[in-house]
């Protein structure tokens, strides 16, 4: 039979605690309920005795629950002694007696209302922080861009083609993919409706508009803000932690003119390559359905594609691309310097930065859509 | 190596441990005892295999050949429970300290507790707070988040987190690297006093020619993935083997001896 772990023996007004066998932090849960258990008969009695004779063992935890009993004896005003402890414990012991004796006012809990309010207004104060972040990138790529043009051999040809082939030509096989099934779906979609109607052939045009126009460009961006966006935020966020960035400035380099020019450069030429890649791709899949699903031949697809779709519808899609690749490379770039030392706040600006730079391209997009109708285009 | 073999009590033993990376032998046949109670220091070259007999014997590097034994248990090969069940009798501290960064101080340090035992917050709150005091550290640093430590701190902190669970043994991989002289003297103190208020037994790779003079009780030198020479300060000045002789004798080393000895 194992001895037990705390034994209390009231004596009139005193109290004898004869903790026993081993009091580690395996036995953590057991001790501390007891430990709890004698809180009671603890503030009746005027005087605690703790006959240590009979501990075994002795860590942290058990030493730290016998110092909460003596001080909780001190506190109200009685008598406390430790007998019989070991010499081997008695400087755990004494090292105890002296932590845990002042702590700090924990912070005022906030009103949960209020502590909403606070957010919200945070929030509303942190995004102006936003605007100006993206203006600041805006404005030291614009240096940097002018210090190029000054001495065009400061541009870095090297890590621009290889941020080139990253984002443009290794992204092309799940570009055409997504816009192939896209161009696919929308064909599918307008025969079910439009042969209700016996209007079929006008598909054509609606894949043709819809695809040069709007959703060529819509779809390859987000897709690339998702895919090269994050990538850009994560290598900078990860360099700025590691202080790679500052060692850059501490060479006398411009880390805007290293790494993020090369980056947004590379993102402006790719995006409107894929995007061409993509549409092309998107009439490709709608030609396909047409065939397959809407007995048209390809003779008569491509006859009332010349027909239905101008020069113009494939400017308009392609004139917004480098716009939305500037808007995903500088959101990106800002994202990444702005990640601070932690994991957590890496992973929280990466996703900002897909979130942010998916919303701008769309927002984009409404603006030259009434630009373009403005001009009559 | 004087050994007394009437002493069983050996934290850590290693008997011909065999490490190495595709035909690369970083580790070749090499026996250590780390006797219960003591601070031991490890020396050797840099890339020369300390830090992974280190992670070997806490089962982070898988062996090739050879036995580990720490406080009698085997470690790894075919039982890889008692690995796990280890894990509660040794504390890490690691090089870089390794602190969960998207946790405040008091919750890593808590994290131990937390994952291993059933105790309430209160309790746990109260442990960190007393662990973090033992390390020097002041109550009001508890919710401070790691990326806002300093270099001192952090490796104080993650020492807290090592001890969080009262293990018998402790690794530290290099705990005074980057640290000024007197913070890296009152680390060396910190180590030395709760080793002997805890009964710890500490295993420590290190760099720091002050450490192994004021802290260790016996240093051991690796060379050519072997342990050439082992035993307290003034036994290894002695030793003929030359690189020990190199490292022990060379000019930084003899700038620091006339104040030490």
């Amino acid at each position: 039979m194992t001895e037990p772990l705390l034994t209390a023996t009231p004596l009139g007004d005193v109290l004898e605690l004869r903790p026993g066998g081993s009091w580690t932090a395996a036995n953590g849960t057991t001790l501390e309920a007891l430990t709890g258990g004698v809180a009671a008969q603890l503030d009746r009695a005027t005087t605690v005795k703790l006959d240590m004779a009979g501990v075994g063992e002795l860590d942290t935890i058990g030493a730290w629950l016998l110092e909460k009993i003596s001080r909780r004896a001190i506190a109200a005003g009685h008598h406390a002694e430790v007998v019989g402890l070991a010499d081997n414990y008695a400087g755990l012991i004494e090292e105890l007696h002296q932590v845990n004796r002042h702590n700090p006012a924990p912070l005022p809990a906030l009103n949960p209302v209020v502590a909403k309010l606070n957010d919200i207004g945070q929030a509303a104060v942190g995004s102006r922080e936003d605007v100006l972040a993206f203006l600041q990138m805006l404005g030291s790529l614009f240096l940097a861009v002018v210090g190029v043009l000054r001495r065009p051999r400061s541009l870095r040809l090297t890590s621009l083609v290889y941020q080139l082939y990253r984002v443009g030509f290794q992204a092309i096989p799940i570009m055409v993919l997504i816009t192939f099934l896209i161009g696919a779906i929308i064909a599918q979609q307008g025969f079910f409706h439009f042969r209700k109607f016996g209007a079929d052939s006008y598909v054509v045009d609606m894949v043709g508009i819809l695809v040069l126009r709007e959703l060529g460009v819509l779809i390859v961006a987000i897709m690339v803000a998702g895919r090269s966006g994050s990538a850009y935020t994560a290598e900078l966020g990860s360099m700025k932690m590691r202080e790679e960035i500052d060692a850059l400035s501490t060479m006398g380099l411009d880390p805007v003119e290293v790494l993020i020019l090369p980056r947004i450069i590379a993102l402006i030429c790719a995006l409107p390559i894929l995007t061409f890649i993509g549409s092309m791709a998107a009439l490709y899949g709608g030609g396909l359905v047409a065939q397959l699903y809407g007995d048209m031949t390809p003779a008569i697809y491509v006859a009332r594609l010349h027909d239905a779709v101008s020069v113009t519808s494939f400017k308009v899609g392609i004139i917004k691309a480098p716009f939305m690749a500037l808007a995903i490379g500088v959101v990106a770039c800002s994202e990444g310097l702005r990640v601070k030392g932690s994991a957590e706040s890496l992973g929280k600006q990466t996703t900002t930065s897909v979130v942010k730079s998916i919303f701008l391209v769309i927002v984009l997009d409404g603006l030259f859509a009434v630009f373009f109708a403005s001009i009559g285009m | 190596m004087t050994e007394q073999a009437s002493t069983p009590q050996f934290a850590i033993r290693v008997k011909d441990l065999v490490v190495g990376f595709g035909r690369q032998i970083v580790i070749d046949h090499l026996s250590l005892d780390v006797r219960r109670g003591e601070i031991l220091g490890l020396v050797g070259a840099s890339g020369g295999g300390k830090t992974v007999l280190m992670r070997t014997i806490i089962g982070l590097i898988p062996r090739q050949s050879g036995e580990i034994e720490v406080m009698g248990n085997l470690i790894g090969g075919s039982q890889e429970r008692s690995t796990q069940s280890a894990a509660g009798r040794w504390g890490i501290l690691f090089q870089q300290g390794a602190l969960f960064s998207s946790l405040t101080v008091r919750q890593n340090v808590q994290f131990p507790l937390r994952e291993n035992l059933n105790l309430s917050q209160a309790l746990m709150d109260e442990i960190a707070i007393t662990k973090l005091e033992m390390v020097g550290l002041a109550p009001e640093d508890a919710d401070k988040f790691p990326a806002e430590l300093s270099g001192g701190m952090t490796k104080r902190v993650a020492l807290a987190r090592a001890l969080a669970l009262d293990p018998a043994i402790v690794f530290l991989d290099e705990p005074t690297s980057g640290l000024d002289p007197i913070a890296a003297g009152e680390f060396d103190a910190l180590i030395k006093t709760l080793q002997q208020t805890l009964g710890l037994t500490v295993f420590m790779v290190t760099h720091d020619l002050a450490s192994m003079y004021t802290e260790c009780d016996r240093v051991a030198a690796l060379a050519e993935g072997k342990i050439v020479a082992i035993g307290p300060m003034h036994e290894l000045l002695q030793s003929e083997h030359p690189w020990v002789r190199a490292y022990f004798h060379g000019k930084r080393s003899q700038m620091l001896q006339p104040q030490a000895s």
